[in-house]
């Protein structure tokens, strides 16, 4: 059998010394109509098998010309991230409990904190989180638990709706009530924002660049929570906060977000990786693994899991969240990312991001009549686009006909936005890319005949 | 050793890994007020910099592809590598998950397949009705699992709170059950196991307010649960649900089906059983599977698979608990675990379980001299022990390190007095088996004779025993605290 290294010999040895006749007599525990009547039916294969299996699989997946981001970013990836961060030492060690032989994933952990809380300007973060949504449910978590009594969050509308119905499971059986602030065409509504934090709020929650691109300072928005002694969380995009005013400079307690731009791939939808940063004074409210420095008996520096009264296997039903793991090679990969580009490098793919947006969001608006700025705010690496047809319809059409997914088609989540393209850009999507995205969406909107956009819209 | 922050010199970079600059800069795009002041404080190295820090870090670490690694409860079990082969496939790591939603699924059906045949593998090895792939690690299952639970009982406008646990259940457990909104009542265990009469009472006591009850089973001692087939009928006399924590599900593969044994919930470890890498404690997987009658409340989207053999993403079902994952889970754990089941087969499974069995008995009866066995009779995939009279388990732990081996789990069960729980996995051989024995029989020899040597231990590592207190009243979390 693959991977079991047992000869006859060892076995019956072993049955021996243990003091059973077989294999089977040491499930005796097992009543004998508990044991299954059926199992799993296929046979194992031989590895080049399975090799084989899984390179088929990959190629009927398509590869396609995208400005597709949604959250969820397609930058490139040094060589050196999958190197380093797949040495086996790192990827078949576990959690590092035990700290003398495991100072290799301590270290890596404590410099990750120190990255995120020097990305967003705050005083500490954790290990990592799941993701990006489970992230920010934690987030309001903590500010119904430092607010004590209060149980309302102010939500922004332009916080990615994947998140915000993880918000909706997660919180479904517990104290916490969210109030949603609607966008003003896909703009937050500041001054709604602060008239809904009240003497009820324990914090409010903002997405900056938000769902739609827009960039924006919520620090007004900040100062009007911390006037109500509430809390402030700001998810975010790890890439772009080497370009955007830091949740630290508006004045955020927290800070969260989805950190897959920073060197993970895409993968169909993870793992990925969830950040958190905070103030010093929360730190003893926020869930997940931390590690800190200390020394040993010997006085040298070195690093261990900390503060572990917060976590479930002291606290159990008390503790601050059931999480007891970190997304430990992601935030690895997102270290060893961070590392290779430097402070200018991850600036250098911002802000050619930021550019190739302004650059596609340029060429459509120019090239395709009818189509227009869904606003006049500023964005970053994502912009929306009003286009005289159906997203929905041009999305699916651009795939089948050139292998280009031309964006996301907002009105699949916003109500009155059939029509609204969101077009994401990193640094791969150049000027070239940006041209057949041109040609395909001018292609496109040509053979869409009247009578099937009529269907569609009815 | 020096962090990547001290190695870093002002100006130094690998230019190319990046795009070059943009010539305006972001000033140009974006208004004054929304941009950031300097940059951030990142390491500013070169590539030789970087790969040389990471690979020296990586020599600092103790892992299953170096050192016997029986940490108990954790299965750290060989991962093949052929699976990091087929999760490296360029043709599943490049796919953006929102692809399948936005074309139907077009585009994206070999990933589909190895999400819809896993799925299905799941279910026939568990004898569950129906499987989703979505929560992101056991802990996350078990929230989602519980979820259900909630979900179901609201259903029926039940207002059913109470979860019941047995004492010795891992801590996520009654941490998952509060997230969910339960109050837990713990149960007394009883020679180990947990006693029917004790849930008798709790029915007596809390009657239909009680939810369900989560239990793992082969349980946190290592011993199969007895009385199953009684838990969980006393359990449906009232229609509560019972759930089952597949953390130590390795132990009866192709043994027990545990939807035949009538369990309404299961999540399973796919980092544990399923051979896909802890990665020093994440990423995981934690299918969570379910009964015919739960089906409705599974979060949502579920893969579906049409008539002419394409698969499907479906997000009409107004019963479910909602999004547990941002898509359909962490794919790239998914696929190492498919690879590893396609590789083994259901013979290879059961094999598995057996040979893990056999590992765990043949150490506890090694043993028997050198620890005291509590529990002394057959366990399962791992056993307890506890430090024999005078000895602490730290210190054991200890002494295994500096001898090359990984220190069992230890202070866990709290109810096991100086507990170790060693658990080999399938694929350690004798050979390694034998040696960890001897090693452990000569540090409680010698530990007994020179007890200040131990309290030192380990030496020869990177580090000798850290100040905790230190860390924690210090809080130097980052380069800057």
């Amino acid at each position: 059998m693959p991977y079991i290294p047992h000869t006859e010999a060892e076995r019956d040895a072993m049955l021996k010394t243990v003091g059973v006749a077989s294999l089977d007599d040491l499930f005796v525990d097992i009543a004998q109509d508990l044991r299954p009547k059926s199992f799993l039916a296929s046979a194992g294969l031989p590895e080049q098998e399975v090799r084989t299996l899984c390179e088929e699989l990959a190629a009927r997946n398509t590869r396609v010309l995208s400005f597709l981001g949604a959250g969820f970013y397609d930058h490139y990836i040094p060589a050196a991230v999958d190197a380093l961060a797949g040495q086996s030492a790192f990827v078949t060690a576990y959690t590092p409990y035990q700290a003398e032989c495991s100072q290799g994933t301590l270290q890596a952990i404590y410099e990750f904190q120190t990255a995120i809380a020097r990305l967003t300007e705050l005083d500490c973060a954790n290990a990592s989180l799941y993701d990006g949504g489970t992230a920010l449910f934690e987030a309001c978590t903590m500010c119904v638990r430092s607010a004590k009594k209060r149980t309302k969050i102010v939500l922004d509308e332009g916080i990615n709706p994947i998140w915000r119905r993880m918000l909706a499971t997660y919180a479904r059986n517990l104290p916490v009530d969210f109030v949603l602030v609607p966008l003003k065409n896909g703009v937050s509504d500041k001054e709604a924002l602060k008239a809904a934090i009240d003497d009820e709020t324990a914090g409010v929650a903002v997405q900056n660049p938000n769902f739609f691109g827009v960039v924006d300072d919520y620090s007004d928005v900040f100062a009007a929570a911390r006037d109500k002694k509430a809390l402030s969380v700001i998810s975010v995009n790890p890439v772009l906060l080497s370009v955007l005013k830091t949740p630290g400079a508006m004045g955020a307690d927290i800070a969260v977000g989805e950190g897959q731009p920073l060197g993970q791939p895409l993968d169909f939808g993870g793992p990925y990786l969830g950040l958190m940063a905070c103030k010093k004074a929360l730190v003893r409210q926020m869930p997940g693994r931390l590690v800190g420095r200390t020394h040993d008996t010997e006085g040298r520096t070195g690093y261990v899991l900390t503060l572990q009264a917060r976590e479930q296997h002291i606290r159990r039903s008390k503790a601050t969240s059931n999480i007891c793991s970190n997304q430990n090679l992601c935030a690895l990969r997102a270290l060893v990312y961070l590392s290779l580009m430097g402070p200018q490098g991850l600036r250098d793919v911002a802000e050619n991001s930021i550019a190739n947006a302004h650059l596609a969001a340029r060429e459509i608006v120019n090239g395709i009549e009818g189509a227009s700025l869904l606003n006049d705010a500023p964005f970053g690496n994502e912009v929306a686009i009003r286009l005289p047809v159906p997203a929905d319809v041009l999305v699916q059409r651009c795939l089948v006909r050139h292998k280009c997914v031309p964006g996301y088609p907002a009105g699949r989540d916003f109500e009155g936005m059939e029509n609204v393209l969101i077009v994401a850009c990193t640094e791969k999507n150049t000027e070239g890319q940006v041209g057949i995205l041109l040609d395909a969406i001018r292609d496109v909107i040509a053979w869409i005949g009247q009578d099937e956009l009529c269907q569609a819209r009815g | 050793m020096e962090t990547i922050y001290s190695k870093s010199v002002p100006g130094r970079r690998t230019t190319g890994l990046a795009p070059d600059p943009v010539k305006e800069g972001a000033a140009a795009f974006l208004p004054e007020g929304c941009l950031r002041k300097g940059l951030p404080g990142l390491p500013e190295c070169s590539e030789l910099d970087v790969v040389r820090h990471f690979t020296q870090l990586a020599s600092k670490n103790f892992s299953v592809d170096g050192n016997f690694y029986p940490l108990g409860s954790c299965t750290m079990k060989y991962d093949p590598k052929i699976n990091e082969v087929a999760a490296g496939l360029t043709g599943f790591t490049s796919l953006h998950p929102m692809l399948a939603q936005l074309a139907n699924g077009q585009g994206c059906q070999g990933a589909m397949h190895v999400l819809y045949t896993l799925e299905r593998s799941l279910c026939a090895i568990t004898g569950m009705e129906a499987f989703t792939l979505q929560p992101m690690a056991g802990a996350n299952g078990e929230f989602t699992g519980v979820a259900i639970i909630a979900a179901y009982h609201k259903s029926l406008g039940r207002d059913r709170r109470i979860m019941l646990i047995p004492d010795a259940a891992h801590g996520t457990n009654p941490a998952s059950a509060a997230m969910a909104g339960f109050t837990v009542v713990e149960l007394p265990s009883k020679d180990g196991m947990i006693d029917p009469e004790a849930i008798r009472a709790a029915i007596e006591k809390y009657g239909d307010s009680i939810a369900g009850l989560m239990m793992t089973c082969p349980n946190t001692l290592g011993l199969m649960e007895v009385h199953v087939k009684e838990i969980v009928e006393l359990l449906h006399g009232i229609d509560a649900l019972v759930y089952y924590d597949g953390a130590n599900m390795n132990a009866i593969l192709g043994k027990m089906r545990v939807g035949d044994a009538g369990f309404d919930v299961v999540h399973l470890n796919l980092h544990k059983t399923f051979a896909t890498p802890h990665g020093g404690g994440g990423p995981g997987a934690g299918p969570v599977g379910v009964c015919e009658r739960l089906i409705p409340f599974l979060p949502s989207p579920r893969i579906t698979r049409k008539a002419d053999g394409s698969y499907e993403f479906l997000t009409d079902a107004p019963q479910s608990i909602g999004k547990i994952g941002p898509f359909y889970g962490s794919f790239g754990v998914l696929l190492r675990a498919m690879a590893y089941i396609w590789r083994l087969g259901g013979e290879g499974l059961e094999r598995v379980a057996e040979y893990a069995v056999l590992n765990a008995n043949y150490m506890r009866v090694k043993l028997k001299d050198v620890l005291d066995i509590p529990y002394d009779r057959l366990c399962m995939h791992e056993f307890v022990a506890s430090a024999p009279h005078g000895l602490r388990a730290l210190d054991l732990a200890k002494g295994l390190l500096e001898r090359g081996f990984h220190a069992p789990t230890i202070y866990f069960p709290l109810l096991v007095h100086e507990c170790l729980m060693p658990e080999p996995t399938e694929t350690e051989s004798k050979q390694t088996l034998d040696a960890f024995c001897d090693a452990l029989a000569d540090i409680v020899a010698k530990g007994r004779e020179h007890p200040e040597e131990l309290a030192a231990a380990p030496h020869g590592l990177p580090v000798t025993r850290m100040d905790e207190t230190e860390a924690a009243r210090g809080m130097h979390l980052t380069e800057d605290m």
